[in-house]
């Protein structure tokens, strides 16, 4: 991929924005603006960046409960995923599904899902819709290292490839399943090679290089589009925070974690820059203003927007329609 | 009108649905080269393709979860699980996601889907094959419930499964797939979430659904005979539940029987109580009885199992009970 200085200013703008969104998350769950479960991004960014950057409008993608830099770097506005954590009415589930089930229509975003593996199966099927209709269009599903172990990642990987679905599966291995290291889970912790004895196209990849993350996902898109055949990537990454707020983060060493720092998305790609010649030309501070408005105009818009009103409370059981 | 089969019933509907609309499809175990495990799908493979008869492995939670993937994506799949047993194994699907999406999404995204399955007891088929667990089913807002009792429900319910836009459940008595009765294939179906009146009766209500209903009708018949009028209403659907049918029958006869082949405690036949209360207490003249499948996984042995599940001698007896409170 050409990394032109139009390209390098996206990458960064997008993976500051979630850096700097998920900030103001941790500020506003200590002020009790935001409540529930919260699992940041925070060190995953390059992932995000990277993987939207490969995909088309018509393409739809399923995360998991940790989908806030997917959501808004696919398209899903700072303000709406805002209110949706207030839980407000212009969220974009309309306060009903909170950080872990961020919904869109318009940006084919189909979640936000928190139980383990478990959007694997429906991507499946998105993808099986997609070939029955003669759509050439890719279905991404997300997913972390601790989804390797449900059954239902081994039986969508098996009809995947069987079925021939134009899936891109995404492993974000950041090595921890809350607090249990791969190694302790999994006697193959090279997740890539689980997927190749399934018949899939496997690739092992440095998720914390944006470039090298959508490099490799471009490649996979085509690929999936020429041939209507699964590919799937294996992301090394790391998140920087605790799994969620509620964890004390006793099973890893503050080593472990500084090493991996080291390697932050932001941190590499400025270095990468530099090697290029291209930093001088990063407007950072603009940039960082920039993305303090979008994130103040969020909050604002959050804690301006309504609460859904209780006479509301049992809408959207049923469409409308059969509601009758 | 022709005679036909429950069988027949169901494999018409699918194959009508099928021919009408190019977005319906049939995925599951067995439904292509085998033909159905119970035969529903037998010959639709020669008429329809591998692309829309779809065999599937032993994969049940992710079958089921790619068929609420194709719903979500413009398809209207039919997905057929053998026996409700497995269906414990796609519980995660269809109860985290099946039913959620709608809500959590905040209106945006529907799943037209239709799940068919088999279930009931009487085939001394054992624990791991016998169970009833449509009211567990029952008990999931986001969901519909349908029990087809009757040849011309088998062939209506199908399609109005596939007509609504939310997912829809299907259960079918395994031992009703033979059933012979009349079918209609232009009568305008009942909606979901109506009950019938299978009989007219002034005395007591027999509610029920499902293969129940045969037998209720058949303990009407005897009762008859001690001069007792039963009325027999087959609920049809267990989700929504026809409250007002139930409560105008309740108002009519005073005493109520219901006869659910689930286990008891935390039934079906509990909510339908439940709600006798809240609603029509007053109209009671004597304490509402029912009859359920005995507190045991269904054994194997024919005379354990006949005595497990609820019976037409059974519905008898705690009718004239409850008529014989004054
Ligand atoms: C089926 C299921 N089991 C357990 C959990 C509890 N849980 C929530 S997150 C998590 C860890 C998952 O780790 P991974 O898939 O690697 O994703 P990561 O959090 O690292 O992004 C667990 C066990 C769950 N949500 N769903």
């Amino acid at each position: 991929m050409n990394l032109t200085i139009e390209k390098a200013k996206e990458f960064y703008s997008k993976m500051l924005l979630i850096r700097r969104f998920e900030e103001k998350c941790i500020e506003l769950y200590s002020s009790q603006k935001i409540r529930g479960f919260l699992h940041l991004y925070i060190g995953e960014e390059a992932v995000a960046v990277g993987l939207c950057d490969a995909l088309s409008e018509d393409d739809a993608v399923l995360a998991t409960y940790r989908e806030h830099g997917h959501a808004l770097i696919r398209g899903i506005s700072a303000k709406s995923v805002m209110a949706e954590l207030y839980g407000k009415i212009d969220g974009c589930s309309r306060g009903r599904g909170g950080s872990m089930h961020l919904f869109d229509a318009k940006s084919r975003f189909y979640g936000g899902s928190a139980i383990v593996g478990g959007g694997l199966p429906l991507a499946v099927g998105m993808a099986l819709a997609d070939k029955m209709q003669n759509r050439n269009r890719v279905t991404v599903a997300i997913f972390g290292d601790g989804a390797v172990a449900e059954g239902e990642f081994h039986e969508s990987l098996n009809l995947a490839a069987l079925w021939e679905l134009p899936i891109l599966f995404v492993c974000e291995n950041n090595q921890y399943a809350m607090g249990t290291a791969l190694k302790y889970t999994e006697s193959q912790t090279d997740i890539y090679k689980k997927a190749e004895s399934y018949n899939i196209h496997s690739k092992q990849i440095d998720g914390m290089d944006v470039v090298e993350v959508a490099k490799a996902a471009a490649r996979a898109v085509e690929d999936i589009k020429d041939t209507s055949k699964p590919v799937f990537l294996e992301c090394l990454t790391y998140r920087f925070r605790a799994h969620s707020m509620f964890d004390a983060e006793l099973y890893r060493e503050k080593t472990e974690v500084k090493v991996w720092k080291e390697k932050g998305p932001l941190v590499v790609f400025e270095k990468k820059l530099k090697e290029l010649g291209l930093w001088s030309e990063i407007p950072v501070e603009a940039i960082e203003a920039d993305i303090k408005d979008t994130i103040d105009e969020a909050v604002e818009f959050a804690e301006n927007s309504e609460l859904e009103p209780l006479e509301d409370l049992e809408k959207f059981v049923y469409s409308e329609v059969s509601n009758g | 009108m022709a005679e036909t089969t429950y069988r027949e019933a169901v494999r018409a509907a699918i194959d009508d649905a099928m021919s009408s609309d190019e977005r319906v499809f049939l995925m599951g175990e067995d439904v292509g080269h085998y033909g159905g495990c119970y035969a529903v799908s037998m010959g639709l493979l020669e008429k329809f393709g591998e692309q829309r008869i779809i065999d599937t492995p032993l994969s049940e939670s992710t079958f089921t979860g790619a068929g609420i993937g194709a719903a979500l994506n413009g398809m209207r799949p039919i997905v057929e699980i053998m026996t409700v047993n497995f269906s414990l194994l796609a519980l995660d699907q269809i109860m985290n996601n099946a039913a959620t999406l709608m809500h959590m999404s905040g209106g945006q995204f529907n799943v037209p889907l239709v799940i068919r399955m088999a279930t009931g007891g009487g085939k001394q088929l054992g624990a791991q094959h016998s169970h009833s667990l449509e009211g567990w089913f029952a008990h999931i807002p986001g969901l519909k419930i349908l029990t087809p009792a009757t040849v011309q429900d088998a062939y209506d319910m199908v399609g109005l499964a596939l007509q609504d836009p939310d997912p829809v459940l299907i259960f079918e008595n395994a031992l009703l797939y033979n059933a012979k009765g009349e079918l209609d294939l232009d009568a305008i179906p009942l909606p979901i979430g109506k009950a019938k009146i299978e009989k007219e009766g002034k005395d007591v209500t027999i509610l029920t659904y499902g293969i129940s209903v045969f037998k209720a009708l058949e303990a009407a018949e005897s009762l008859a005979k001690e001069g007792i009028n039963a009325e027999v209403i087959d609920l049809r659907s267990l989700r929504p539940l026809d409250d007002e049918t139930i409560m105008a029958s309740v108002a009519k006869t005073h005493r109520v029987v219901i006869v659910d082949e689930g286990w008891k405690s935390g039934s079906l036949s509990a909510e339908i109580m439940a709600r006798i209360n809240e609603q029509a207490f007053y109209e009671l003249d004597a304490p509402m009885a029912r009859v359920c499948t005995a507190e045991v996984p269904l054994p194997y042995a024919k005379h354990l199992e006949d005595a497990a599940l609820p019976q037409a001698d059974k519905i008898v007896e705690a009718a004239i009970k409850t008529v014989g409170v004054s």
